[in-house]
């Protein structure tokens, strides 16, 4: 290397590809792809829900993206019709799930030993129960369709993060610099503020973007299975369950691109969750 | 004087006794050595002065009076400054929680103000336990029980804390100085306990 590329000055440079950027770049084409979903499925309306029998099995084409089903429903447009339904699904059961996972963590931290043996307790047997047993039990129990799919996948996602949070909160409490600042004269309404709080919102906030892929991975399973959504609706369980029997008859696009629409769609929200993860901490040098 | 009376602890009344009826007594300006076997509880004892731990019996006292709540008199200070400080949160912040030094203040303990907007990992051990210091004395502090607090350090720093510690002593600090090392204590203790 010569003299003039070690003392080139920082400054000047137009655009300083680090791991930052990197980070933000895929946290952004995360979130765009969930925006797209959101948007694609207002701007397409009632497309891909009226039957075309003029267009029935076609395959992939520039007019039919995804190829056509035995109604004719254009694929591409019933695709994205999924897909925002399990957002929906995915965002109110994974803030349902936070919001237990915040309230029991509190309770076992801070309303004493027997209140966290409860807890620990519940987190250990909801663990221990297979989750799609479990699943299938509570959208049975309830009578299947979207309300029961959002209330047991909601039921039954939070023991991982209580367990995250109730953790984290033990560590904090018994941390030398919490003591120190109490030694400062400060209040635990401060410390709860100004030391709890910074370390715990990341960790909140990435397990409730990490909570959407395992909710919508469920909701998808539960309705493939037919435990679930209303078959009249275009969930991408439904699409799936419903391709398989065309499937043998050479009907390939059925399955392929809802299923692989959805495993992107749970790629955008790892992308988020994990920038979220490491912007959030100064120790990955990246703030 | 900072003052313990019969001073006792153990983590449970089936375990038995860590400390059992200490005596202590530390004036102000003084600087007093503490010493013993590890595993003896003299940091127990440290902690127990500086109220962050409750006494099983026995009592601490400020010239004869109960330690005063909110910011506490007695401060103190361990091996490893990184766990006394939040790792979310700058410099500036981690000092000013405790109180805002002046310049003069800083060049005691070379705190450079170029550390203000670093994160506590982005400093050195030994930079960041002259911040840990530099926090702990608080115009409102009046001792200090230093854990070991340079013995993580090279010669020339230690012999620099010591230096501005002495300092403060002779303006009124009462110190307790916990170490292993005899030939510090030696040096700059008036009096050496062994526990």
């Amino acid at each position: 290397m010569t003299d003039a590329a070690l003392t080139r000055p920082v400054t000047g440079v137009p655009v300083r590809r680090n791991k930052r950027i990197a980070t933000i770049a895929a946290t952004c084409a995360g979130a765009s792809g969930i925006a797209v979903v959101v948007v694609g499925s207002l701007a397409f309306g009632n497309f891909g829900i009226e039957p075309d029998f003029s267009a029935r099995l076609l395959p992939p084409s520039l007019a039919h993206w995804f190829g056509t089903d035995q109604f004719g429903h254009d694929m591409f447009a019933r695709t994205i019709h999924g897909l925002k339904l399990s957002l929906w699904v995915g965002v109110v059961a994974a803030t349902l799930s936070t919001l237990i996972a915040v309230g029991l963590a509190i309770l076992a931290t801070t309303c004493g030993r027997w209140a966290d043996i409860l807890v620990s307790f519940l987190v250990d047997a909801a663990m221990g129960l297979p989750h799609l047993v479990l699943l299938i039990l509570i959208s049975f129990a309830l009578g299947g369709g979207t309300h029961a799919v959002i209330v047991a996948v909601a039921v039954t996602h939070w023991p991982r993060l209580t367990r995250i949070l109730r953790a984290e909160i033990l560590q904090i409490r018994h941390a030398e610099f919490v003591i120190a600042s109490r030694q400062f004269g400060k209040s635990w309404w401060y410390v709860g503020q100004h030391h709890f709080l910074p370390h715990l919102v990341p960790q909140m906030l990435v397990g409730l973007v990490l909570l959407f892929p395992h909710a919508i991975l469920h909701e998808a399973g539960l309705t493939f299975i037919g435990f679930g959504i209303e078959p009249t609706k275009p969930a991408i369980g439904i699409l799936l369950s419903d391709s398989m029997r065309y499937l043998t008859a050479g009907k390939w696009w059925l399955g392929l691109f809802p299923g692989l629409s959805l495993v992107l769609l749970v790629l955008c929200f790892d992308a988020i969750g994990n920038g979220l993860r490491l912007l959030a901490d100064p120790r990955q040098a990246q703030t | 004087m900072l003052s313990a009376h019969h001073l006792s602890f153990r983590y449970s009344p089936h375990t038995p006794f860590i400390l059992e009826a200490v005596d202590l007594h530390l004036n102000a300006g003084e600087i007093v050595g503490l010493t013993g076997p590890s595993g003896r509880g003299k940091s127990t004892l440290g902690r127990l002065l500086a109220g962050q731990m409750r006494p099983s019996g026995g009592r601490v006292s400020i010239n004869g009076e109960k330690p005063p709540a909110g910011f506490s008199p007695v401060q103190y200070l361990h091996q490893s400054p990184v766990f006394a400080t939040d790792p979310r949160w700058r410099i500036s912040r981690i000092i000013e929680e405790a109180w805002i030094p002046d310049a003069a203040a800083r060049e005691d303990f070379r705190v450079k103000e170029s550390w203000y907007d670093r994160y506590s990992h982005e400093i050195s051990g030994g930079e960041l336990q002259r911040v840990a210091l530099l926090r702990a004395l608080a115009p409102e502090t009046r001792y200090l029980i230093s854990d070991e607090i340079t013995s993580m350090l090279d010669p020339l720093a230690q012999a620099e804390i010591w230096q501005a510690l002495i300092k403060r002593a002779e303006q009124g600090l009462g110190i307790l100085a916990i170490s292993h090392d005899h030939a510090l204590l030696q040096r700059i203790a008036s009096r050496v306990i062994t526990l």
